[in-house]
C-alpha cells in the first residue's frame, strides 16, 4: 500500500567509514516499508555506496572464511532496498552525482543507479514532501 | 512555485583543497543554476570562509603544486553577486576574533537570537 508521499535523502559519506551511511540506509528502509517513495542524491563519497566492485572477504581475526563471514556490503543493501521497493510498488530512485563519480573513478555502480547532478537534486526536492540531509561531519 | 531553500554550512573545510572549493557552496551555486532559490547560512567554523585576507595557495606534494587553490571568500561573494543571500552567525565570528571589517561586504551578519526568524522564511532547511 503506497501512501503517495515522497521523501528525498541527500547522502555524503562513503561506505565503511562511519555509522551515518548505515543509519541513512536504515532510515531509507523504514521509509520504504511505510509505503513512501524515496529519492536518493548521493554526493561526494556517497557515490561509492552502490559501487559494484565491493567485495566480501575472509576475516582471519574472526577465524571465518569469506562465506562464513558474510561481510556486509552497502551495494548489496542498496540492491536489496531496490528489490524491496519494487516488490512493494514504491519507487527508490538513486542518483549518483556524476562529477563526484568521475573524481573517484566510481563508474561501476549496481543496476538501478543512475548518473545525475544538482539539477536532479533540485527536481527531487520540488517533488518531495520533505528532504533530509545526512552530511559528512568532522 | 519553487521551494525556498536554505543551505546551512556548519562543517568547514571539508575537502576544500581537493575540490578547490567548498562542496556545499559549489552545490548551492549549481542548484541556483538549476533555478532553485537557495540561500546560504554559515555557522561555526564556516564563518571563516568570509574573511577577505585568506590565502590557501602553496600546496605542494612531491613535484606537484596546486594551480587553483580554493578561494572560498570569492565563491561566497560570487553567490551573493548572483542574487543569493549569504548569512553568517555574528556570534560565531566574534568568538573566532573575526573583525566585521575583515568580512566580505556582501555577507549578512545574523545574531543568534534572530536565527529562528531567519529559518522561518524558508520552506526547506538543509543542514549540511
Amino acid at each position: 500500500m503506497t501512501t503517495g508521499k515522497t521523501f528525498t535523502f541527500a547522502l555524503m559519506d562513503p561506505p565503511f567509514e562511519t555509522a551515518r551511511s548505515t543509519t541513512a540506509l536504515r532510515l531509507i528502509d523504514a521509509t520504504l516499508r511505510r509505503g513512501h517513495h524515496v529519492n536518493v542524491f548521493a554526493y561526494e563519497g556517497a557515490v561509492y555506496l552502490p559501487f559494484a566492485l565491493q567485495q566480501a572477504h575472509a576475516n582471519a581475526a574472526h577465524g571465518r572464511s569469506a562465506e562464513e563471514e558474510d561481510h556486509p556490503l552497502p551495494r548489496r543493501w542498496i540492491a536489496d532496498l531496490m528489490a524491496a521497493a519494487a516488490a512493494a510498488g514504491v519507487k527508490l530512485d538513486w542518483v549518483n552525482c556524476g562529477l563526484c563519480v568521475d573524481e573517484r573513478g566510481a563508474r561501476e555502480s549496481i543496476e538501478g543507479v543512475r548518473r545525475g547532478g544538482p539539477p536532479d537534486f533540485v527536481s527531487f526536492i520540488e517533488a518531495s514532501d520533505n528532504t533530509l540531509v545526512v552530511p559528512t561531519r568532522d | 512555485m519553487s521551494k525556498r531553500i536554505l543551505n546551512i554550512v556548519t562543517c568547514a573545510y571539508r575537502a576544500t583543497l581537493e575540490e578547490q572549493d567548498d562542496p556545499i557552496l559549489w552545490l548551492t551555486h549549481s542548484m541556483r543554476a538549476a533555478k532553485a532559490p537557495v540561500d546560504v547560512l554559515l555557522l561555526s567554523n564556516a564563518v571563516c570562509y568570509l574573511v577577505r585576507d585568506q590565502d590557501a595557495s602553496g600546496l605542494t606534494l612531491g613535484g606537484w603544486s596546486q594551480s587553483h587553490p580554493p578561494r572560498l571568500v570569492d565563491d561566497a561573494a560570487a553567490l551573493a553577486d548572483g542574487g543569493a543571500s549569504v548569512f553568517y552567525n555574528a556570534a560565531d565570528a566574534r568568538t573566532r576574533g573575526i573583525d566585521p571589517a575583515d568580512v566580505v561586504d556582501a555577507a549578512i551578519p545574523i545574531e543568534t537570537e534572530a536565527l529562528p526568524e531567519l529559518l522561518s522564511r524558508y520552506d526547506l532547511i538543509l543542514n549540511w
